[in-house]
């Protein structure tokens, strides 16, 4: 089975090819039935890969295609890894990725443009799987672009709109300017180790001392990078705004799979980053500043949308806070459980949209529990589980980073639950605003309600179920579980255990879920009192907010600040430059050289006056010159 | 000794040196077509002579196949060269070269 490996990239992209060509002849049935039969093949192969892997010892396998790139000593063969770490990400991409193209079938089926976005949806697969299946930081630059490109292209998916426009294109300027320390750290990792295959330079930096710079800086490059694609501080903005792309694109691509690149990058070079403490700090408190910070914002905002958005880049910095304090096995959990309840909240987050007729405000909302049963139940599960209810998937992951970070340095660890507190106020905020109380639309939306249809309905039902019972892969040893989660990731994180010596007691253990499970539960209650109790609405457009509450809900006004400190004065300096540079002195140049020509030649042509006795003369009298030099 | 060598190599020099010479300035101070014509071909044969005389005087058969081919160009410009004249002729009615001087700027 992991001889096929090769096909579980090929499918997705096939189908790419396949529809991107001929798509626009085809009925809707059929681009569906290629969109997802392609994925699901590639599901079933990485499942079969799964199982391989725990059945057998040799836990990391090269498998290689064909030379890629050889130029002088560089040598660099397209080849894939399958390991605990990149057959757990397959899994993740292929299965949600495949009910998220179900669940496409439906929400998309009545845009003009179907066929592209099956396309595109396909094409990023390929790209995701080619960026954890890569043996290289090469190729997993590859399909680190690649996904970029197809989070372009699926934000901008209604092109005609120019404000979702922008957001593309923010969204992929942004993500250069990680991508641009992403490519610096691999040239760095390439002059120091002479190669980029993951298995050389982990081999080779086993032997550099702790704290090495080199490796901090390395370390550091690749962080910018995952900065950039898993919207950490400073480069978040555009992932908010990316909620302009169809709701599934925001499910897929924003939420479980390319976003999490960055963690995925950071795990999988994990044993650099041991090596390199300071790089480690940077990361837990770049990590818990986001998380603690997109969650404030996340309190005030009233676009279901927006809420989630703000949750992902909160949630996110999560587990950046999980490999900064070393619990890479916590971060990759996380990765797992967040993409089942995040998928599962953006999908139920576009039901209701399908439902409302394009509504997106959650004060226009409200009541929907009656009309859309399955949504709400689904919806609440998720809610549930990103919240940490004991029990659900979200508890065990979070659980697992709080004790690491408690473990590590105490005001991370308050921090930490600072944000859980926030991410369960406005995560039930949202789902009491939305699917409690009474109906707040117009009476068109109130007729036009409906649940979904089974295409939609289904994902959501199966991604519920994921997020209910997805953490039980890794029940911790203290709650009687094995974690079997961090035996099958241990092959990856072996090297870097050394680092992990000092360990909980027990008691402690269980103390931080209690406090972790109270925290939680007050801030329902809070939420529960404010939402339902007391029926408080947020405030309408409107009306004049305090001045805290409208920091929160202007965000901060970042947006502005960037625009004011950097882009303006770029703007300003590219201005100055155009008029001065560009129009003064090269066109100044380039004309006067022209001009210079012009004139010479005005002169020079004279010369040809048509007179053959003249030519003849010229002739001759040239001949003897040349002779002439020639023989002296 | 061959006939070329009964006359010293000197008289060939200055023999084909006014040839050329003459050629020259015809080609330059004439301006019938067909004069300057004829003095290019004066000229094709003073080094035409030049070759044979060395060829003969160093005992080297190369210059003597270097005059033929030399002469197998010439008759070909000459038929080339006359058809051109041919057409000039019936076009302006005269074989005065300053006649062309329409090809100018």
């Amino acid at each position: 089975m992991i001889k096929l490996v090769y096909l579980i990239p090929l499918l997705p992209l096939i189908g790419f090819v396949i529809i991107g060509l001929f798509g626009k002849t085809f009925s809707k049935g059929l681009i569906g039935i290629i969109g997802c039969g392609s994925i699901l093949g590639a599901f079933a192969l990485s499942l079969g890969i799964f199982f391989e892997l725990i059945g057998q010892t040799e836990k990391s396998i090269t498998i290689d295609l064909f030379s890629w790139i050889t130029a002088g000593k560089l040598s660099i063969p397209f080849s894939f890894l399958i390991d605990p770490l990149s057959s757990l990400f397959l899994l993740i991409i292929t299965g949600v990725g495949f009910l998220i193209h179900l669940y496409s079938t439906g929400y998309m089926s009545h845009d003009e443009g179907f066929y592209r976005f099956f396309a595109y949806l396909n094409l990023f697969i390929f790209f995701m799987l080619l960026l954890v299946l890569g043996s290289n930081y090469l190729i997993m630059f590859v399909g680190w672009e690649g996904v970029g490109l197809c989070s372009y292209l699926l934000i901008g998916f209604w092109f005609k709109n120019t404000a979702y426009n922008n957001a593309a294109k923010k969204a992929f300027i942004m993500n250069r300017i990680g991508d641009l320390g992403f490519l610096l750290g691999i040239i760095l990792i390439y002059v120091t180790f002479g190669s980029i295959s993951y298995h050389d330079v982990f081999m080779q930096a086993k032997n550099f001392s702790t704290g090495n710079p080199v490796l901090t800086a390395i370390t550091l490059l690749l962080f910018v990078g995952a900065m950039g694609k898993s919207a950490q501080l400073p480069l978040y903005t555009w992932l908010p705004d990316a909620m302009a792309g169809p709701t599934p694109v925001s499910a897929l691509i924003h939420a479980a799979t390319m976003v999490t690149a960055g963690i995925y990058m950071i795990a999988r070079s994990n044993i650099l980053y041991t090596l390199a403490p300071f790089s480690m700090e940077v990361v837990a408190v770049v990590g818990v500043c986001t998380a603690l910070f997109a969650a404030t914002i996340g309190l005030a905002q009233n676009d279901i949308k927006k809420v989630l958005a703000y949750s992902t880049v909160s949630q996110l910095g999560y587990m950046f806070l999980a490999l900064g304090v070393g619990a890479y096995t916590g971060a990759v959990f996380h990765v797992m459980t967040h993409a089942f309840f995040k998928a599962l909240l953006f999908l139920g987050a576009g039901s209701v949209i399908h439902a409302m007729g394009g509504e997106q405000d959650i004060r226009s909302m409200g009541g929907l529990k009656k009309y859309l049963p399955i949504t709400h139940l689904t919806f609440l599960l998720g809610t549930l589980a990103i919240v940490g209810f004991p029990g659900f998937s979200g508890f065990f992951s979070k659980d697992e980073i709080l004790a690491h970070a408690y473990e590590h340095n105490k005001v991370l660890w308050f921090l930490g639950i600072l944000t859980a507190a926030m991410t369960t106020f406005y995560m039930f905020r949202l789902y009491f605003l939305t699917f409690k109380g009474d109906f707040r639309g117009t009476h068109d939306q109130e007729h036009h309600l409906h649940e979904s249809p089974k295409s939609m309905t289904i994902p959501l039902i199966v991604l519920a179920i994921l997020s209910v019972i997805g953490g039980f892969i890794g029940i911790p040893k203290v709650l009687g579980g094995t974690h079997f989660l961090d035996h099958f990731l241990k092959p990856v994180f072996e090297d870097s255990s050394f680092r992990m010596v000092h360990h909980l007691s027990e008691g402690t253990e269980l103390m931080l879920m209690a406090v972790a499970i109270s925290v939680m539960g007050i801030s329902l209650y809070y939420a529960f009192t404010t939402y339902v109790k007391n029926k408080t609405l947020p405030a309408p457009e409107s009306e004049e907010l305090k001045p805290i509450h409208k920091l929160v809900y202007k965000k901060y006004w970042i947006d502005e600040i960037y625009s004011t400190v950097i882009t303006k004065p770029l703007n300003f300096i590219s201005e100055g430059l155009y008029k001065v540079i560009d129009n003064e002195l090269i066109d100044a140049i380039v004309n006067g050289i022209g001009s210079l020509i012009k004139w010479k030649s005005s002169k020079i042509r004279l010369i040809q006056n048509g007179n053959i006795g003249f030519y003849i003369f010229v002739m001759v009298i040239s001949i003897v010159l040349i002779l002439f030099t020639r023989l002296i | 000794m061959s006939a070329i060598e009964v006359v010293p190599l000197n008289w060939y020099l200055m023999l084909s040196t006014i040839l050329f010479t003459i050629g020259v300035l015809g080609v330059l101070f004439r301006r019938n077509a067909i004069i300057i014509f004829m003095s290019i071909e004066l000229m094709l044969n003073a080094v035409n002579l030049l070759l044979v005389a060395f060829s003969s005087y160093l005992s080297d058969s190369k210059g003597q196949v270097f005059v033929f081919f030399i002469m197998a160009v010439a008759a070909a410009e000459v038929a080339v060269g006359l058809a051109i004249l041919m057409m000039v002729y019936r076009n302006t009615k005269s074989s005065d070269i300053n006649v062309l001087n329409k090809l100018k700027w």
